[in-house]
């Protein structure tokens, strides 16, 4: 199978060969860097663009469609505009939080970045507690909502950062276990392990009945953690103006708004990664034709095309399902994705022991 | 049973939220069904609805004739002053004074479109039109005049 090792073990080659190891370090942490805010960049107007696009079309309309081809435009337009407009920051707000907070949501997305697998052999930072990271760090974003709404002395903000408090602590606790019914069967938490152990078929494939409901489960809670429709109390636009961020204007709102793009795009890269194999491709057991046919397509297109099918189904959520009242959200985490997951955990674990799986 | 319940409404609640997505889904394969009308591009084939209220207009025939009496019923019907009809008295064949239209004055920018003063009409001189592009620079030519210069009453009409 093609790899990018090639390509960045001769970068850090050429790199040793001419300079002391810390400059290769410090060079190699800017080309990450850079790297990293071009991919943000991109996914912020392609998935902005391809949200309009993808509600439009669910309401039988034809959504942006005058700037460039089918829009796409629209949204280097937009971010043109958020650019010159003026960040304003309220009289009776917390000066210092207020600029803080959405510069610490933006930084939490980032780290998530780490850890994720874009290609065969091409990973920023190959942790061998990969799945651990995700799960902690993706809990800290809720800080940077409450920062944002408690500095904004604002009654909406406020409360939809509280709302927002609510509804990850409840929910990160069934993303934690869907994730853990992979750990289990797979036994490492290394992104790397986890995409091989599904070389000869993807684990929704090879793990029965209870991996696709750990799969529906993620897939609701990646939903919840977002904080995207049917799960959006904490903008609620029409109860809350825009919740966390009301006050905010120009870029930091703007910084916000890709936060939250960029956090779709990494839950659902780990979904791929975790249920549909990451960059792995489409294999069937020791059909050896078959597997080699598909090595052909490169692993990059794979895991981008898992990923965009992911993020697809979760904003078909948002454009089909109404917003849930809190406490129907609270219930359908402890009433039913909690005893479901953690019964659907004891299977898996079975399943695991007994090498019922393929 | 407790457990057979809270399955059955899982299944439940997985089949309705399936059933919308089905229509999403479809709408969204399906980019025929688009209904919006693609306004600036379609103007030379745009067709208003026939009850569509754009302004209020006054049909003239071909030997420049309109079926307004100067009643000023439209002007009484109207709720915010948007019509103004200026009469005159005309002498008719038989040399008796005749009370006729001189200017029919209408205030497009006051006006609301509600059609109150085509309802009230007694012999049909106005209408709804179907134009909408009314957007101009100077606010003034919004007041218009809807009989045309050189008019006359149409024969027969009371």
């Amino acid at each position: 199978m093609y790899s990018l090792h090639a390509i960045t073990n001769s970068v850090q080659n050429w790199l040793n060969a001419r300079l002391s190891s810390t400059w290769v370090l410090i060079i190699e942490s800017l080309i990450v860097i850079v790297l990293a805010i071009a991919l943000f960049a991109a996914l912020g107007l392609i998935l902005v663009w391809l949200e309009r696009k993808v509600a439009a079309h669910m309401q039988i309309r034809l959504g942006p469609n005058r700037l460039g081809p089918a829009g796409i435009f629209q949204t280097s337009a937009d971010t043109l505009k958020l650019i010159l407009k003026e960040g304003l920051t309220p009289d009776g707000a917390d000066k210092f939080l207020f600029n803080f907070a959405p510069f610490v949501v933006m930084i939490v997305a980032m780290l998530l970045l780490a850890p994720i697998a874009f290609a065969n052999g091409f990973q920023i930072w190959n942790i061998n507690i990969g799945v651990l990271y995700i799960s902690a760090i993706s809990s800290l974003s809720v800080i940077g909502i409450l920062i944002a709404g408690w500095a904004s002395n604002n009654k909406y903000s406020l409360l939809g950062a509280m709302r927002s408090g609510a509804q990850i602590v409840s929910y990160e606790l069934s993303a934690g276990l869907s994730i853990l019914t992979i750990v289990v069967l797979t036994g490492s938490l290394q992104m790397t392990d986890i995409v091989q152990a599904q070389q000869n078929g993807w684990w929704i494939f090879k793990g029965h009945i209870p991996v696709i409901i750990a799969f529906i489960i993620f897939i609701i809670a990646a939903t919840a953690e977002t904080n995207r429709a049917p799960f959006d109390l904490a903008e609620a636009e029409s109860e809350l103006t825009a919740g966390f961020h009301t006050e905010y204007s120009g870029m930091k709102f703007a910084l916000f708004f890709l936060a939250e793009y960029i956090n779709i795009f990494i839950v659902c890269a780990i979904g791929a990664t975790l249920f549909l194999g990451g960059w792995m491709p489409f294999h069937m057991g020791n059909w050896t034709q078959f597997n080699h046919v598909m090595d052909f397509i490169p692993s990059s297109i794979w895991f981008f095309g898992k990923t965009f099918f992911l993020i697809f189904l979760i904003m078909w959520f948002r454009w089909t399902f109404p917003r849930l009242r809190v406490d129907q959200l609270l219930n359908l985490e402890w009433k039913y994705l909690l005893p479901v997951s953690l019964f659907n955990l004891l299977l898996v674990t079975l399943i695991a022991i007994m090498n019922w799986h393929f | 049973m407790f457990i057979k319940e809270y399955i059955s409404e899982i299944a439940k609640a997985t089949k309705s939220l399936w059933t919308g997505m089905k229509l999403t889904g479809h709408y969204f394969v399906r980019p025929k069904t688009v209904i919006t009308q693609q306004y600036p591009d379609n103007r030379d084939t745009l067709k208003m609805a026939d009850r569509f209220r754009g302004e209020v207009t006054m049909p003239h025939d071909e030997n420049n004739q309109h079926a307004c009496t100067g009643c000023t019923a439209c002007e009484l019907a109207c709720p915010n002053a948007t019509i103004k009809v200026i009469t005159k008295f005309e002498l008719t064949p038989e040399n008796k004074k005749k009370k006729a239209l001189d200017t029919f004055v209408y205030h497009l920018d006051m006006c609301t479109l509600c059609g109150l003063c085509v309802d009230a009409c007694p012999s049909g001189a106005i209408q709804m039109g179907q134009n909408f592009e009314h957007s101009v620079y100077d606010r003034s030519t919004l007041t218009k005049k809807l009989n045309k210069p050189g008019s006359k009453i149409r024969e027969g009409v009371e």
